[in-house]
Formats: structure tokens, sequence, C-alpha cells
């Protein structure tokens, strides 16, 4: 990222600092937005305290998306995005996971809203979330093997290539 | 299983009743399996995907110019609509300034975006619950948005005329007083359907006290949208983080307090009329001449006069229609009010011509994520009102 951390004068993530140090990895200004990564261990714990702290009330979460930096490690960005209706306020909340052990928690204890969102970047992405209460596939169909939106799945599939090609398919005359 | 004279039937049990995915109420390919305890719903579970195209990574293998047309495609009630989420990400990815003409006219086209899909809406969840007429009357004043998209961008549905840094094309000859005519017509049609809806007794019987859900509710659940405004939260992008020079025009964001299918259907009567209001001030904004295009060499296209009288013009048309451009690295996160409610885009780039990620944050998908909420412990014929009530098109839930 360019432009990069004007780290101590974001209120947010000195908040964050405040109440507890290790809470901020990072902290993202880039055109006009803020976004702070947060260790993958303490996700759920910091995502609690937002929703609740008086003085932050991000009562909302309106999206909940994954980045695939393939072939980066770790190559998994999990993005949280955050909105405050009484403060009118938007933040984006990263963790980074790696390809070995893509695992993390769910916030659908904080926000049921999540539930959807994160199953959704189980289906495409490969994300498990630990505690997530109906952790199924939910556009692809069950069977289907893989996460399509994973850099190293090609556009066209795996499927589509002419079926002479596939040992399978080559009849012995 | 045997029934004994003792027990009576269908006692203490309940069945399991398929809907969908080629059921005329779910406004698409939406398939819900009811568990129902007589005609009481007891459980819901949605089942969605059936029109899955993969748009997401698609956009990943086009330039940031090309996938223009493939948000398109994903809500194609809002298709003006998801043309200007996208292309402001990119503009905000690549911190460019779209020209104040420019940005009127998007505004304009999409308020008349959002009348033409509360339309079909009203259209469709009347015929749902048995008032026929109002469908025609709906789609004949749709038609006429219609036919003034047509006359901006040549296409009727699929329209694309939101280009990154700008419009397409120069508004077209005539178009104020197509817009003119369709603004004189509309405000007596609106009241002729509060004529016909509102106060008739079936209509008030179907949807009063139907599809309840608390403010508190949801927030949680992540609704936004005219669900979340008729709960009582006057929460509207257009106010709350306005975009495209919104904050310089005077309209009311609506809302109401009884949370229930009613209640939703005034609300978004009378967002009809607050874009009407809002079309007529973006006119009076728009001037007669000047740019709809920033000034961006190798991002947004040249003038075609100019293409051919200078060099660079013409090498900048070649290198942005053959190889792209390419924004910094960066992340960029815009969130618009669809008529839907929150319709968010995503933009990741690594730096090259093709986007790393695209991300559709689609109200339609996340508002349906509460449908069980509204419809648990309703009786069957109230699924098919609280469905319309939502407003989902299954183009955007499943994208």
């Amino acid at each position: 990222m360019t432009e990069n951390t004007s780290e101590n004068t974001n209120v947010v993530a000195a908040q964050l600092r405040a109440w507890n140090g290790k809470a901020v990895s990072e902290v993202i200004e880039f055109r006009g937005e803020t976004t702070i990564v947060v260790p993958r261990e303490m996700m759920l714990e910091i995502c609690a305290y937002c929703r609740q702290d008086p003085n932050l009330q991000f009562n909302l979460l309106t999206d909940a998306t994954c980045v695939d930096r393939y072939p980066m490690e770790p190559r998994f960005e999990v993005n949280y995005h955050l909105v405050s209706i009484p403060r009118k306020a938007r933040l984006r909340l990263k963790t980074k996971l790696s390809g070995n052990d893509p695992v993390m928690d769910s916030m659908v204890p904080v926000w049921p809203g999540a539930n959807w969102l994160e199953r959704e970047i189980w289906d495409l992405m490969g994300i498990r979330f630990n505690g997530h209460p109906d952790l199924r596939r939910i556009l692809l169909p069950d069977d289907w093997e893989g996460h399509p939106l994973r850099r190293d799945f090609p556009v066209q599939g795996f499927r589509d290539v002419p079926s002479s090609y596939i040992p399978a398919f080559r009849k012995p005359r | 299983m045997t029934t004994t004279v003792e027990t009576p039937i269908g006692a203490a049990k309940t069945m399991i009743l398929n809907m969908g995915p080629q059921h005329p109420s779910t406004h698409g390919v939406l398939r819900i399996a009811l568990e129902l305890d007589g005609e009481t719903v007891v459980k819901a579970v949605p089942d969605l995907g059936y029109l899955h195209t993969g748009i997401e990574k698609s956009c990943e293998d086009k330039t940031y110019s090309q996938a223009i047309t493939l948000t398109d495609r994903m809500d194609y009630l809002n298709p003006l609509g998801n043309n200007l989420v996208y292309c402001l990400a990119v503009e905000k990815l690549l911190g460019i300034e779209v020209p104040k003409r420019a940005q009127y006219v998007r505004v304009m086209l999409v308020e008349l975006q959002r009348i033409s899909s509360h339309l079909v809406w009203l259209g469709t969840h009347a015929i749902d619950l048995g008032a026929m007429s109002v469908f025609l009357y709906c789609f004949r004043e749709r038609e006429e948005i219609l036919k003034i998209f047509e006359l901006f961008a040549g296409q009727r549905m699929m329209t694309s005329y939101f280009r990154i840094g700008g419009l397409a094309l120069d508004p077209p000859a005539g178009w104020r007083a197509a817009i003119d005519k369709f603004l004189k017509m509309m405000p007596s049609r609106v009241d002729d359907y509060e004529t016909l809806l509102t106060k008739n007794r079936i209509w008030m019987g179907r949807t009063q006290g139907i599809g309840y859900i608390s403010t508190e509710d949801a927030v949680a659940l992540s609704m936004t949208g005219p669900t979340l405004r008729a709960s009582g939260l006057a929460y509207d992008n257009r106010k709350v983080f306005p975009y495209s020079s919104y904050e310089e025009f005077d309209f009311d964001i609506p809302t109401r307090t009884d949370s229930d299918c009613f209640g939703r259907y005034m609300l978004r009567v009378a967002e009809m009329r607050e874009s009407l209001k809002i079309v007529k001030q973006a006119m009076a904004k728009i001037s007669d001449s000047g740019p709809v295009r920033s000034d961006a060499p190798g991002i947004v296209p040249p003038q075609r006069e100019k293409m051919k009288t200078e060099m660079e013009a013409l090498i900048y048309h070649f290198k942005i229609f053959t190889e792209g451009f390419a924004p910094p690295p960066g992340e960029a996160f815009v969130a618009v009010e669809s008529p839907r409610g929150e319709l968010g885009c995503f933009v990741a780039s690594d730096g090259s011509a093709k986007p790393l990620r695209v991300h559709f944050r689609s109200p339609s998908f996340i508002n349906l994520q509460a449908l069980p909420k509204l419809i648990e412990g309703q009786i069957l014929s109230d699924v098919i009102a609280c469905i319309g009530t939502i407003d989902i098109v299954l183009g955007d839930v499943d994208r």
C-alpha cells in the first residue's frame, strides 16, 4: 500500500492500542479509508469490543470478503467492513491467514449477519470459521470440488476441457 | 405410517414443503425448504445459488473497463446503480475526479433507475398478493423510463452507460424533453397506485402486521435499505456517506416505524416521490455543455476529434483498449444506496491491469438472510408477502 501510516493520528487505532497493546499490527490509510490489521487470534475479541464500546459503536457489519494474494504468504486477507450508524463512520478490519492453515474465528456471535457472508467466503475461498453455526456451501452445489475464487483455480474451471483430453473419456478402440 | 382413530390426523407432526426454485412468487430461482405445522411456518431454510454465474471471478480476468459490462448483469433491475458503484470504486482506487456535469447525469439516471426498480417491485408484489391491474400500470410507466435509458445509452436494460472517469457518451439531443414529459406524468400515476392499494382492505389485510422485524434485529442481521428504514432507522448512504454530489441535493429520507410489509410498501412509494424531486433538481443542475469525462490521459479514452489530430491521443486510445491501465496497489470500498439497500463494491489492485479481487456487497443477498426471521411463525400465504417485501433480485443474490 502506498500513502502509508499516519499511524498515531487514527482515533480508532489509538483507542484499540490503549485497550490492548497487541490488538493493532498495522494501520493503513489509503484514499481516505482506514484499514486496521489485527492478529487472527484476537479478531473476535476486537470485533466484540468495536461493537460494544460507546466511543466506537460499530453496530452494522456491512460486508465481509476475502482477498487471495497467491503465491504470496500469508496469502489470504479477510476483510470485515464495519459501519457505525450513530457515529457515521466506516472501518475495515483485516486479518491475514496463511495458505496452510486458513482458519479463523467466526464473527456470528458478534453480528448474526455475518452468517451468510462467512458461508460465502468458505464456499468461494475455502476459509474455515470456527464457531460458525452452519458452515455449508451457499452458492455452489454441495458436491463442488475446490474453492473457485482462489487465484490458483483457473477462470475456465477444471471441468471445461474437451472430454477427449480427459483420460477417462478416451475409449480404447 | 398408519393413522389410528385415537391420534387425530396430523397431530404433533410437521411436514416439509419445498417452495421453488421455479415458483412464480420467489421472483427468480430461489428455493425455500419450509417446515410447516398445519399452515404455520416452523422453520424456513433458503437455498440459493441457482443463478450463480461467478461474476466476481470473471472480473479478475478482465481489464478494469471490460468488467463494467459484467456489473450490469448482476442486479438486472438496477444496472446503472451497479455501473455506478463499480466505477466509483475504481475511480477511488485511481484517485480521479469526475466532472460535476457527469456526476449530476449519474445522479439523475440512478434516481430514474430507482423509480423503475420500485415500479417492478410494486407490480410484482401486488400481483403476488392478487392485485393484477397494478402490475400492468407499473410496467406501463417503467416502459417510459426504459425508453429514456435507450435514448441515453442505446440499451434499455444492460446500459453500461457509466464508465471509469465519467460517461460513455454526451447526453443525447432531446433528453430534457423526454424527462420533462416523464416528470409531468409520474406524480399523478403514483397517486393512482396509492388509490388502488393503500386503503384497499384486502391489501391492508395481507400486509399489515405481516413480516415484523425490530430495529435491533434488522441491524444485527445487517439489513439495509427500505427494509431497515421501515424499521425506524434513517440509514441511507445518500445522506450518511454522500457520493457523486448527493450532498448538494435537497431531499428527505422517509422512515416508518411499523416495520411490517405495509410499512415497507408505504416507504417505497414515498421514496419514488423523493426520487422525482431529485431528478427534477438534477435536471436544473446539468448544464447544456461541458465535459462528461475527466481529464485523465491513459485512463479515460480521448475524444474522437483529438484522436484524429493528435498522436498522443491515438497512442493512449490504443493502449487503453489493448492493455488497459494499472491503478496503484491498494484497496477501495465504496457503498451506494441501491433501490434494495447498501450496494457495496470492494476492489483490490496489485498494480496490474486486471483487478486482483472484485467483490460486490449485494443488498438482496444480505437482506434475504433475514427471511427466516420474518416468516417463522407466520402462515404459509404470508411467506409470499414477505419474500416480495424484501425486494430480492436473484441475479443480485447469486451473482
